[in-house]
């Protein structure tokens, strides 16, 4: 079937303006990474008057970004794990199991998705100083109070998305390994997660991408020794006298494994999203 | 007592039924602690004079009732003014996002539907801003705004003249229009993703019928794709409109300390009241009205999008 005029027109129209609105900033950014200081620091220009990779050799000097590097790696990777980990064996229990409680755990889950974050910024602030003050377990200026935090972010879509994942397979794959001998572990693990692998994937590319990003929290429960990059970031970008060339290449450096992961896994993720729209 | 026992006994619990409990254990206990309890315990400080006397040992603060919230939503005093203007704000900002960043991506997931030579790689590039790390993008929509060395003055008012002073953007009214831009940039490749998505579950020989039959282009949309999309787009609108209402990030990121007043959504309204002059109640009081405020329009919205063959059953 052949589109028709008008169609194309549109799709030429609306292509050129949205593509223009989201690719000035990446242009903007990819660029004055390699721009010298001097450019930066007078009026816009499109291109750099000579390019440079030295912003991507000063950035590490001019504020502790190794540091902040380190720190989210830590939280990210941390939280990432057990979150997919957690979230594997809660979509298994909903998508293979009728329970009591079945219902009730899905309306929480989901829901708690949808509400402010400043609403339990606050208290669960209060309740971690207070676990430490009570048990000496210390939850606010080290990465701890983060990755619990941060993996809960993510698990109300990775235990959508997954369990959609797993009703997508027939159950007769599970009465099979059932007869094979496999008990309810040895049938998730031998069956279900080597079919539902996309699905894992995707989950924990946007688990890490969570955790990554996060800015609230990160800037009430880290102190300067344990600051993640979002938050080290944001101040260097707000500093007086900013070298934008340097946040820039810093920005580019942060984006770029994450939007590559993304983008190469896209197609599971779209496929993870019409499983889940679809029931 | 004992009717129920023999019950018990004849019946026995199917073998291995504390399964699904014991592995769904761990996120549950996550949940509660992170998000239920401290929901519960917001309720608890709302009601007391938590201030940063208190803040070691909560337990210590004395009870205040309802003065938090009182105090919070009275409009008379600057305190409950503030709180109303951030609101409105907000309900300003989320139509405004919510609307374009909707529109954006039905017509992107629209254009996108059919295969066409490049198609793939349109759909990456628009793909990117959602991948981008948040922080990422906003930073570079602040360099992008700078008065004297950013990109937008340097083409609206260098290359095209249509303005003859250099408009501050990051200060001033224009910051919420600047707040909506950069909102609608995040935003849109997420509505864009979940179209998509459903674009993908409806069958092309509806469109080939609905084409033998002559039906336009526009035509087609109207009666076969919106439709087709209504369960996709009441929760995507619902969650899309509950995130912007929140959203805290892009205001933070955005402005640094610079807080004009034309962009104080209320979660950032909150978030000052509370970590800035540590008034823990008061800002819990602020948070439990937001959120009462979001659960009942929450609730009218499904009721009142739900299908109708479902309404009565």
């Amino acid at each position: 079937m052949r589109d028709t005029r008008g169609m194309k027109i549109l799709r030429v129209v609306a292509l050129t303006v949205l593509g223009l609105f989201v690719a000035i900033p990446l242009y903007a950014m990819v660029t004055t990474a390699i721009k010298p200081l001097a450019d930066v620091q007078s009026s816009f220009s499109w291109w750099p008057s000579r390019i440079t990779f030295q912003p991507f050799v000063d950035m590490w000097k001019t504020v502790p970004l190794a540091s902040y590097f380190k720190n989210s790696l830590i939280v990210a990777s941390c939280a990432t794990v057990a979150s997919v980990v957690i979230a594997i064996f809660a979509a298994y229990a909903i998508s293979r199991w009728r329970f009591r409680g079945r219902e009730g755990f899905r309306t929480v889950v989901l829901s708690t998705q949808m509400f402010p974050g400043v609403l339990f910024l606050l208290p669960l602030f209060i309740i971690f100083v207070n676990i430490d003050r009570m048990f000496g377990i210390t939850l606010v200026g080290t990465p701890g109070g983060l990755v619990l935090t941060y993996l809960t972010f993510s698990l109300p879509f990775s235990i959508w998305m997954l369990s959609g994942y797993f009703d997508g397979i027939p159950t007769e794959l599970d009465q099979a390994a059932k007869v094979d001998g496999c008990g309810p572990m040895g049938t998730l693990f031998r069956v279900l997660l080597p079919t539902a692998r996309p699905g894992v994937v995707a989950v924990a590319i946007y688990a890490f991408m969570t955790a990554w990003s996060e800015v609230l929290f990160a800037s009430v429960m880290t102190t300067q020794d344990n600051r993640t990059l979002s938050v080290g970031l944001r101040q260097y970008s707000t500093m007086t006298n900013v070298y934008w060339n340097q946040v820039m290449a810093a920005s580019l450096l942060v984006s770029v494994p994450i939007v590559v992961a993304f983008l190469a896994l896209q197609k599971s993720f779209v496929a993870g999203l019409t499983s889940g729209a679809v029931k | 007592m004992s009717a129920q026992r023999i019950t018990a006994q004849r019946r026995p619990r199917p073998r291995g039924w504390w399964v699904p409990y014991v592995i769904i254990a761990p996120a549950a206990i996550m949940e509660l602690v992170i998000h239920v309890i401290p929901m519960v315990t917001g309720f608890v400080i709302s009601l007391l004079n938590l201030t940063r006397y208190h803040i070691r040992d909560w337990s210590s603060a004395p009870f205040a009732g309802l003065a938090n919230f009182i105090t919070a939503l009275n409009i008379s005093t600057p305190i409950g003014q503030g709180v109303l203007h951030s609101f409105g704000l907000s309900l300003a900002y989320t139509v405004c996002v919510v609307t374009l960043a909707w529109t954006f991506g039905m017509v992107a997931a629209t254009v996108l539907q059919r295969p066409f030579r490049g198609r793939a790689l349109w759909r990456t590039l628009f793909l990117v801003p959602y991948a981008l790390p948040m922080y990422a993008g906003v930073i570079t929509w602040n360099f992008m705004l700078q008065r004297d060395s950013g990109l937008v003055n340097h083409v609206l008012v260098d290359q095209l003249g249509l303005m003859g002073d250099r408009p501050f953007w990051l200060i001033g009214d224009n910051a919420f229009l600047s707040l909506v831009i950069v909102a609608v940039w995040r935003n849109w490749p997420f509505a864009f993703l979940m179209l998509m998505a459903g674009l993908q579950s409806i069958p092309a020989d509806v469109y080939e019928a609905a084409a033998i039959d002559g039906a336009s282009s526009w035509q087609q949309w109207r009666r076969i794709t919106l439709p087709m999309l209504a369960p996709v787009n009441r929760v995507l609108l619902l969650v899309m409109s509950l995130w912007v209402f929140n959203d805290f990030n892009t205001p933070f990121v955005l402005f640094g300390d610079g807080q004009p007043a034309s962009g104080d959504l209320i979660s950032f309204h909150i978030y000052n009241a509370s970590f800035l002059t540590w008034d823990f109640g008061l800002g819990s009081a602020m948070s439990v009205t937001l959120l009462l405020v979001l659960l009942a329009a929450s609730l009218i919205y499904m009721r009142a999008t739900s299908p109708k063959e479902n309404r009565h059953a």
